[in-house]
């Protein structure tokens, strides 16, 4: 194999594993630039993948099926917004909760949809013009998702309404310093509550990507641990939407380099390299120092009136 | 000062062992009602439900050890975790360093050469010291290159569960077992003794409650539990006071994580008798043991009673699957819910409530 298509391979496959990473990280980056650190990404992510698996299913459109992932995606933020923006509790273990219980929840309900492939699984699409690019049209632009070409749209419009907009601004200052937010007339409850309501609209999609597309089934769990590592990859990408797809590409192609290994290791070593790289490339940012890209008053509730 | 309707809410600094208790039961009663809607809405009358589940589990002698059987990895793994949340160091990966001491409790067991009454003990010690490694890592991590410790301990548990999954596929598998994926059954003298007709394994639960002892002791009385509380109350404290973080975070995941490790030990010597699948192993006690840790709010003390109540909770999980038929993954819908209660009672542990009185006067604010 040449080295042409060895690149369009390990880019093709690092954009389809790192779609559902891309939307929950874009999720998350809103939630925590709004200050509000949300841990239930996995919870928000495997309640999604199977509303969309169900929905999916039962209409035979895959479309409603993503639908209905992100609708209940943005109900399990509410609930995680309820606790941490409202009553001020504290955020990582609200958000601990949140997967906890998601976790639990899809697997009660999910036990008569185990087994069953999906009819209809999402389409792929490829886009015309740009796939006669050499190399990089057909690793980018050829037998994708659509969830894959949006989220990488979105990522470029999510970076232009948080750096160009006021509405930018208002996210940023509320993640930044609450109380002088208020005080220029922001209402902070309100951004906060919407962002980590969007966050969780995103999450749910990425779940049901996985589930109607990825590995068009519904297993118990199948989000195993990405929702964990969508907040590594929120911090490496340091809370910035188009860092964020350099960083769930970088990711995708090092687990698909990992996969390519697997005459030389055991089956289980290339199942655990994600979770290795999470924790790799948080040692990475640390070394980088992206921590004082974090929004200052992240995971802090504000009370109105105090300092 | 607040007034909602006949009501007047009042700020107070700390909350009394009274209150703390009344809002956690309120807490528990709220989720127990939630519950019942997601019985109904299953088909499943709640009382008959509940009835059933407070039968087999607290009605029977047998029901009672199941109890005492979970309970046992969860105080452990709990009372580890209250050290590890007074530092605010949060170690989400209990259950990683439960595999890591069950790992190292196996190869004791089956491939030290050692044998004998020593054996036991050994692996216990073993078994410490890989769940203490297995923790002590994640507070480098974080210490050196500030990565996050919820991301970096929870990515250790899945790198130990397939670390598992690789032994008992391959070096590990045991030759005399037909093709399944365990190891060999271990010697009689690596088996913990039981009490009469149970799955209890006395030992370990002894050691949990030594545990709770001790590292309450240390939390109160050494200088150690001093800089834990420093650093968990207010890191800036700290750093003046001299306090070395470095420190305080290799020792409070050193015996978090050690701890944990001595529930895997007591799963695979007391139960299991060999190292299996790792959701076999545990299910899921180093999770459950972060609400058994919140719950006792720093209190190892009070971990005693918290494990015993989801020691409950994982019997009656059980006992759900075999009566009612229902997946036992209800226990993780009702741990979740009583955790979002748990933290929205806190709110009310700050406010003294009270009735509306004529002629009182305003009472400064406490602050946060």
């Amino acid at each position: 194999m040449g080295w042409e298509s060895w690149i369009i391979d390990t880019l093709k496959r690092a954009l389809a594993y790192g779609t559902p990473l891309l939307w929950g990280t874009l999720g998350e980056i809103y939630a925590e630039r709004a200050g509000v650190v949300n841990l239930g990404v996995e919870g928000m992510m495997i309640l999604g993948a199977l509303s969309a698996f169900a929905v999916a299913q039962s209409t035979g459109n895959p479309w409603l099926g993503i639908l209905a992932a992100s609708v209940v995606g943005g109900f399990a933020a509410l609930i995680h917004a309820f606790f941490s923006v409202t009553l001020r509790a504290n955020q990582y273990v609200s958000g601990l909760a949140l997967t906890i219980f998601g976790l639990g929840l899809s697997g009660l309900l999910g036990t008569s949809w185990v087994g069953i492939s999906l009819k209809n699984p999402l389409p792929k699409a490829t886009i015309p013009g740009l796939e006669r690019i050499p190399i990089l049209g057909e690793a980018l632009f050829r037998d994708h998702s659509y969830l894959t070409y949006i989220g990488i749209v979105l990522a470029v419009v999510l970076w232009f309404v948080l750096y160009k907009t006021r509405w930018g601004i208002a996210i940023r200052s509320v993640g930044e310093s609450p109380s002088t937010a208020d005080a220029m007339g922001i209402d902070v409850f309100a951004v906060q509550y919407l962002c980590v309501i969007f966050g969780g609209i995103l999450a749910g999609v990425a779940g049901g990507f996985l589930s109607v597309e990825y590995r068009p089934a519904w297993t118990e769990g199948m989000t195993a641990g990405m929702g964990w590592i969508v907040i590594a990859l929120t911090i490496f990408a340091a809370w910035d939407p188009l860092q964020a797809v350099g960083g769930v590409v970088l990711f995708g192609a090092l687990y698909h380099l990992a996969y390519r290994l697997q005459a030389w290791f055991p089956p289980e070593f290339l199942k655990l390299m994600p979770y290795a790289f999470a924790i790799l490339v948080l040692a990475v940012a640390g070394l980088r120092k992206v921590k004082r890209g974090a929004p200052a008053s992240l995971g802090v509730p504000y009370v109105r009136g105090q300092r | 000062m607040k007034r909602l309707g006949p009501f007047v809410f009042e700020r107070r600094l700390a909350p009394t062992r009274t209150a703390i208790l009344g809002y956690s039961l309120l807490a528990i009663l709220a989720a127990l009602v939630v519950m019942s809607f997601i019985f109904w809405a299953y088909g499943v009358s709640p009382i008959k439900a509940y009835t059933v589940i407070g039968r087999t589990t607290l009605g029977s002698r047998f029901g009672l050890m199941e109890i005492l059987r979970r309970t046992i990895p969860l105080l452990l793994c709990g009372v580890g975790l209250v050290i590890a949340f007074r530092a605010k160091f949060w170690n989400i990966g209990a259950e990683g360093q439960l595999l890591a001491g069950a790992v190292a409790a196996t190869w004791v067991a089956l491939f030290s050469g050692v044998s004998g009454p020593v054996k036991l003990p050994l692996m216990f010690v073993f078994g410490f010291a890989a769940g203490a490694l297995w923790g002590i890592i994640p507070a480098l991590l974080k210490v050196k290159l500030q990565v996050n410790d919820v991301i970096s301990t929870l990515m250790m548990n899945y790198i130990m569960a397939y670390f598992v999954k690789w032994l008992i596929y391959g070096p590990w598998r045991g030759p005399t077992m037909r093709g399944f994926a365990y190891t060999d059954l271990f010697p009689r003298d690596a088996w913990l003794p039981l009490i009469r007709y149970s799955k209890v394994h006395w030992p370990t639960l002894l050691v949990g409650l030594v545990a709770a002892m001790l590292v309450a002791l240390i939390l109160s009385r050494t200088r150690l539990g001093y800089e834990i509380r420093v650093v968990g109350d207010s890191p800036d404290a700290a750093h003046y006071a001299g306090i070395s973080f470095l420190g305080v975070s290799l020792w409070v995941m050193l015996l978090s994580g050690g701890l944990a490790g001595l529930a895997g030990v007591g799963e695979v010597a007391g139960i299991h008798h060999r190292l299996l699948e790792p959701d076999h192993v545990s299910l899921g006690y180093g999770y459950t043991a972060i609400i058994v840790a919140w719950l006792a709010r720093g209190s190892p003390l009070a971990a005693i009673i918290t494990s015993l109540l989801f020691g409950l909770i994982f019997a009656a999980g059980d006992e759900i699957k075999v009566t009612l038929q229902m997946p036992f993954q209800i226990t993780g819908v009702f741990n979740g819910l009583i955790l979002f209660f748990l933290i929205g009672v806190e709110v009310l542990l700050y406010w003294k409530v009270g009735l509306v009185r004529k002629g009182k006067g305003w009472v400064g604010k406490a602050g946060s």
